[in-house]
């Protein structure tokens, strides 16, 4: 071990933890690197419109090894070239290979599908079969979707978020919300007329397609990110201050709780009592009818509310750092 | 529907190749959104409307608003005329 330990400074792995770690460069001896220019103040604005051409006359980049370098460079450009078009290569001859599209002796078209088709009206009493396959046969992968999207609002929320609770951020928090509002277009009436008749618009198509997930085409996730961007078009037109009035960080939070939690239940009832055979009590009704489909309609609400919260929530944090 | 079908492609492939040879990065923004466009089109003429109405709420609406948002705060879109700037 000792044997070792005399050259560890020197092993292969320490010279590449150190590269990670940005201590040394491998690079260092072996290529020139021209440093980035650092336009002048006055400059900034010219150097801004991709004038470079015009400055390499003036000072042009100094090689110590300049044919190397020129080498290195032909080859890098030949190389990605070839990496590139043996990738597109590969690609398009395993879509060669693929099945036609449409063909009735596709490997898609097995004995799952086919049970979906035939028996889904009867046993989920969803009209709208897609919707019947992603809330009642695979309802665990839904569930999984809408917590990835809660996690992923979170992890927004954890590296947009401005803290506001010490008072030194909080005047820096204030900086930068007022520098963003003006940009903002105050009272711009253009805006505001159009989002007058288009938001409620939006917003009761977006809970058309949340109600009638079963009947027609859509569901809880396309309704909800109508809604969201229909709450986002509102945002827009009216300014943080109407919005703040009905849409704070608690409620964000106490909707989205609750939606999930609820989702949770339900699924785990069904589940149970589908696994132990047992009658779940919920009555599928008639097919076609708003009220019908069991548990599909409440968890279509459940995920277009936590889809639209997100969505809202996105932007609010992008917006501001805060909602 | 042959031919509408097969415009519709060459289209979209025209526009996945122009978002990442635009300099501008708002143009490309739009152009972003003009692909999922004929992306929910494609969708509903392959018979899914489901993922059709997703795409034009999320793919055309909430994720380039994002990118909009995104471009203004690291101070990427340019103002057209300068009084704006100066009020700043």
């Amino acid at each position: 071990m000792s044997r070792m330990k005399n050259n560890y400074e020197n092993s292969r792995f320490m010279r590449f933890k150190r590269w990670v770690d940005g201590e040394t460069d491998l690079l260092l001896n072996t290529m020139e690197i021209v440093p980035a220019k650092e336009p002048a103040a006055g400059e900034r604005e010219e150097a801004s419109k991709d004038s470079f051409g015009e400055k390499d006359g003036k000072n042009p980049p100094v090689f110590s090894e300049g044919r190397g370098l020129l080498y290195f460079r032909r080859f890098y450009q030949a190389v990605s070239v070839l990496l590139c078009c043996g990738i597109i290569l590969v690609l398009l001859w395993t879509v060669a290979y693929l099945p036609s599209f449409g063909n009735a002796g596709n490997p898609d078209n097995n004995e799952v599908s086919a049970r979906y088709i035939e028996q889904g009206l009867q046993e989920t009493g969803a009209v709208n079969i897609v919707t019947g396959m992603i809330l009642d046969y695979r309802a665990f992968d839904t569930f999984g979707e809408s917590c990835v999207l809660f996690i992923a609002s979170c992890c927004v929320l954890v590296l947009l978020r401005i803290d506001a609770a010490d008072g030194d951020k909080n005047a820096r928090k204030r900086l930068a919300e007022s520098n963003d509002r003006i940009y903002e277009p105050k009272n711009d009436v253009i805006l505001q007329k159009c989002a007058c008749v288009l938001v409620p618009l939006i917003l009761v198509f977006g809970i058309y397609i949340v109600l009638n997930g079963h009947l027609s085409p859509g569901g809880g996730f396309s309704g909800g990110a109508v809604l969201g961007s229909g709450l986002i078009l509102y945002l827009n037109a009216f300014g943080f201050e109407k919005t703040q009035r009905f849409f704070t960080e608690k409620v964000y939070r106490r909707v989205t709780l609750c939606a999930l939690t609820f989702y949770c239940l339900a699924k785990s009832y069904s589940f149970f009592t589908g696994a132990n055979h047992l009658e779940s009590g919920i009555p599928l009704g008639t097919p076609g009818a708003i009220l019908s489909s069991g548990l599909i309609l409440p968890l279509n609400i459940c995920v277009g509310l936590v889809v639209a919260c997100t969505m809202y929530a996105f932007y609010t944090l992008f917006r501001k750092g805060g909602m | 529907m042959r031919v509408f079908e097969e415009i519709l492609l060459l289209c979209l492939i025209i526009c996945a190749v122009s978002v990442a040879f635009t300099k501008d990065l708002l143009t490309s923004i739009v152009i972003f959104m003009s692909y999922s466009l004929i992306m929910c089109v494609i969708w509903v003429l392959l018979q899914s409307p489901d993922l059709a109405i997703t795409e034009a709420a999320v793919g055309a609406g909430v994720t380039s608003i994002l990118f909009f948002v995104m471009l203004k705060k690291i101070r990427a879109i340019r103002k057209e005329d300068g009084h704006e700037q100066d009020e700043k």
